[in-house]
């Protein structure tokens, strides 16, 4: 039954720590997206999963079984890098043949068996081409075989679909979560595409700076990130800054800039400078106030309209200066607002979730690079 | 034999066992090309007291050892500006003729240089007498083909979606190629120039046989090694106090050109429309194309080639029977060859070997942040004038006893180390390493990787690179002139190069020499490049 686990494991390069005494634990069958930034050491998680790099610090298990010193060729891993990196000069059954071959199976069984996957695959006919020759859904599918012939049952994918062009994409994701089923396997698939990471995985990993900084079925996640880069990089989001200007049992009042006040269902003391995250789905763009004693309208003015396709966003400029998305299916928002319109933003209160401000500042905490 | 392989893949995870073959492979390189020569000169080093008070020797050989550098300048210049419009109409012409001057290219890269140079004073002669411009024309042909193979892969390589984009923008073609192109293929040129630079600087065979009284530091080596009367003691001083001159100018300047040549700017800003347009037409283009063409005929194949002149005078008369008679001085000839082929073949086994293990950890840094130190000593035997080398050398060698045979063959092992480990290296740094990554996740064992990925994936880089150290083994003459002392263990260059200077050999003879020697040449190139070819 492969499950994986890792314990306080820090790897470093030179000076840079790419990963922190991480602590996860990955169970049987289960497939997780590794969500994160350019060099927030995804792909050196995988790594040290499969035995290409070793950890400064802290302990790897597969099954178990500390493997911090199996090499790669004895962890029964199929590692599967961002270009594939197929055998260019082996046939696509040289290549599916590979794996089993470097097991020591005989000649005729490893063929056999490539055959099937290939079959499996939809790759049979291409079987005598050479890699090159395939275009990328099928050099994709072709790496996964490659993997899954070696008769690993952990498949640590890297941006699989990031070669891939966007139709493709949508396609091969739906693909990629089948395969890994029917065939039991544990999955861990590297993302920077946080739609792709909602979509396939039962559990979500986001990691910054080499730091696991939430993980959680995707939902949850979404729906309550723990911190304001998770919220920002996991989805779109509206931020305002401002401090809790007074408190009770229910919630707080948030003072923003230039006279706004929002009301929270969160309780913090008076005088915290805080940041309110909304949704960008879940920022309501209506007309004219309609009943006065309403809280949570900021008046403002359309400033710009982006079409999206299935989504329609909305950008409104507050009085206050701040400007906010508010993003809705385009069969309902076409043409119901325009630009120099004014406008009410409606927030609810219980959409709203209030963080402390960030020392390094909000700026700094949203960068994604 | 499947059996050891399979033992030698279980083997090949084991650390301690890895640890061994790099370990092996450095203590080699130390001990067989590193040491040797600095030891060799050490020892010596107090002889060249004695040179110091002998004004006209110590004169001669400071002029020499300038004319060395003057010379390999000049050429690497003068090569530059001819050969970089060949490679340019090789790559982007598109008239027929193209495949035919691309093979004529490579004849003086595969001729021996000491028959290269027999062919140019055939050809030169009586037009130019031996001398500095003869020295001149014949470094200028033999370093040619380097710069042009250099800079036909570059252009290859070369994306022309940058030049095309720049010509979108506007830009003449000759302004797109001078401040778009050239500059992206800098490293290239600097790489080529550098290249001939040091093939000028090391040949000595043919130099000796065109040099006349002139004399660069080679050519001054050689006859120091020929001179009668001059006491050894003597004779190694002026040895010792040339070679260290040489290897250590030749290692500064080449360090200092690989420092400063990325730093030096072509002027790229300043742009004349009128003058570039003009320079840019078809006429213009035509005129380049042609005077390129008459350059490389003219100087380069017509001299290279002269020599299939005189062979058919050797089969009208009995020249060529005496030869496969054995008669006087025919049997020495064959010996000769014998030993050369040995030698090479010798030099090129042993260079794959050792050079294999230290191509990966030069490709794979392997040695952490030691290993671009490692890249660059690896290349001083190719920077250093070979027959310098070749002293220091025997020097060392004959100090610890070895036996002449052995001498020659580890001269000849250093002389072309860089040669296979430089090329194999290249090769294995090219294959990105996640697919030895992904091998490994695979289930294969570090050998299988070796031999079923990497191998496969390099195999042209194999094979070119140990032609290349068999090829320049054989054609060795510096060194091997430096390090046999009895005519007994003389290679065939050096036989011939003496057999070009005596004069009572017949013109036959020393035609048929060279031409037996060049045939032989092609032969075994051939019978490679056929094994090559099956192997893919």
């Amino acid at each position: 039954m492969p499950s994986i686990r890792l314990v306080n494991v820090t790897k470093r390069y030179g000076k840079i720590t790419a990963i922190k005494n991480l602590n996860l634990t990955i169970n049987d069958g289960e497939y997780v997206c590794v969500l994160g930034p350019t060099g927030s050491g995804k792909t050196t998680l995988l790594k040290l999963i499969a035995g290409i790099v070793k950890p400064d610090a802290g302990e790897i298990y597969i099954d178990d079984k500390l493997v911090n010193d199996v090499p790669s060729h004895e962890r029964n891993v199929a590692y599967v890098p961002q270009h594939y990196a197929l055998f260019p000069h082996l046939k696509v059954i040289d290549n599916v043949a590979f794996g089993p071959l470097s097991k020591g199976l005989d000649e005729k069984e490893a063929y056999k068996i490539s055959m099937q996957i290939l079959e499996m695959m939809r790759l049979a006919w291409r079987a005598d081409s050479f890699p090159n020759e395939l275009s990328g859904g099928m050099q994709q599918r072709l790496a996964l075989a490659r993997g899954l012939a070696s008769g690993a049952k952990i498949l640590l994918l890297d941006e699989p679909l990031g070669a891939l062009d966007a139709r493709l994409r949508v396609e091969l994701r739906y693909r990629l979560r089948e395969i890994s089923r029917e065939n039991g396997l544990t999955t861990i698939h590297v993302t920077h595409d946080q739609e792709e990471a909602m979509i396939v995985a039962d559990r979500i990993i986001v990691l910054r700076d080499g730091e696991i900084r939430q993980e959680g079925p995707p939902l949850h996640v979404y729906n309550r990130p723990k911190s304001i880069f998770v919220a920002h990089f996991v989805g779109g989001a509206n931020f305002f800054e401002g401090f809790i200007a007074e408190s009770d049992e229910y919630g707080s009042w948030v003072q923003l800039r230039n006279g706004l006040i929002l009301r929270v269902n969160d309780t913090r003391p008076a005088g915290e400078r805080v940041v309110v995250m909304v949704r960008e789905e879940r920022t309501e763009i209506i007309k004219g106030v309609r009943r006065r004693e309403e809280t949570n309208l900021l008046p403002g003015r359309i400033e710009g309209i982006s079409f999206l396709g299935d989504f329609i966003t909305y950008s409104v400029m507050l009085d206050n200066g701040d400007m906010v998305n508010s993003k809705m299916p385009t069969t309902t928002g076409m043409g119901k607002f325009n630009v120099g319109e004014r406008v009410y933003i409606r927030l609810r209160p219980e959409n709203l979730l209030v963080y402390t401000y960030p020392p390094q500042g909000l700026y700094k905490e949203l960068e994604v690079i | 034999m499947l059996r050891y392989v399979r033992k030698l893949d279980e083997v090949s995870s084991l650390d301690s066992i890895k640890y061994l073959v790099y370990a092996s492979s450095i203590i080699f390189f130390v001990a067989l090309i590193f040491l040797p020569p600095i030891t060799g000169i050490l020892i010596y080093a107090e002889q060249i007291s004695v040179v110091l008070y002998e004004h006209d020797l110590l004169a001669r050989a400071n002029r020499a050892i300038m004319q060395s550098f003057i010379m390999a300048s000049i050429v690497a210049i003068l090569d530059l500006i001819a050969a970089l419009p060949l490679a340019w109409f090789i790559v982007r012409s598109k008239t027929r003729i193209v495949h035919f001057i691309d093979t004529l290219v490579d004849i003086p890269f595969l001729m021996p240089t000491a028959a290269l140079g027999y062919s140019s004073l055939l050809f030169w002669n009586p037009l130019i007498s031996p001398g500095f411009t003869l020295v001149l024309l014949l470094h200028f042909a033999f370093s040619y083909p380097v710069i042009v193979r250099v800079m036909v892969g570059e252009l290859l390589n070369y994306k022309e979606v940058y030049e095309v984009a720049a010509r979108t923008l506007g830009a003449q073609p000759l302004t797109a190629v001078r401040t778009i192109t050239l500059p992206l293929l800098k490293p290239g040129i600097i790489a080529s120039f550098l290249l001939a630079f040091a093939r000028s600087l090391s040949e000595t065979g043919a130099t000796v046989m065109v040099a006349g009284s002139w004399e660069n530091g080679p050519v001054f080596l050689f006859n120091v090694m020929d001179m009668v009367g001059l006491p050894d003691y003597m004779k190694n001083g002026i040895l010792v106090y040339v070679s260290s001159m040489l290897i250590i100018a030749s290692t500064a300047i080449f360090f200092l050109i690989t420092l400063l040549a990325p730093k030096f700017k072509l002027p790229i800003r300043h742009v004349i429309p009128n003058i570039e347009r003009k320079l840019s037409s078809t006429k213009t283009v035509r005129i380049r194309d042609s005077s390129t063409l008459i350059v490389f005929f003219l100087t380069v194949i017509a001299p290279s080639i002269f020599i299939v002149w005189p062979m058919v005078y050797v089969i009208l008369d009995r020249t060529l029977v005496e030869a496969f008679s054995g008669m006087d001085p025919w049997g020495s000839f064959w010996r000769s060859m014998l030993i050369s082929y040995a030698i090479s073949s010798l030099s090129t086994l042993i260079n794959i070997i050792f050079g294999l293990p230290a191509a990966i950890i030069i490709a794979r840094h392997k040695l952490g942040g030691i290993s671009p130190i490692f890249k660059a000593i690896v290349n001083i035997p190719i920077i250093v004038p070979s027959i310098a080398l070749g002293t220091s050398l025997r020097l060392f060698w004959e100090k610890v006893l070895l036996h002449e045979f052995w001498i020659l063959l580890f001269s000849h092992t250093t002389i072309t180390y860089t040669y296979f480990v430089a090329s194999m290296a290249a090769a294995i740094e090219s294959i990105p390493i996640e697919i030895e990554d992904v091998a490994s996740t695979l289930g294969a064992k570090p050998f299988s990787i070796f031999r079923r990925i990497t191998l496969p994936l390099t195999k042209y880089s194999f094979f070119s690179g140990a032609v290349l150290v068999f090829t320049r083994a054989l054609g060795e003459t510096g060194a091997a002139k430096a390090v046999a002392k009895s005519k007994e263990f003389w290679t065939l260059p050096v036989l011939l190069v003496s057999w070009i200077r005596d004069e009572s050999r017949t013109y036959s003879q020393k035609a048929l020499g060279i031409g037996l020697y060049i045939i032989s040449s092609f032969m075994i190139l051939l019978a490679l490049r056929l094994i090559t070819r099956r192997k893919k």
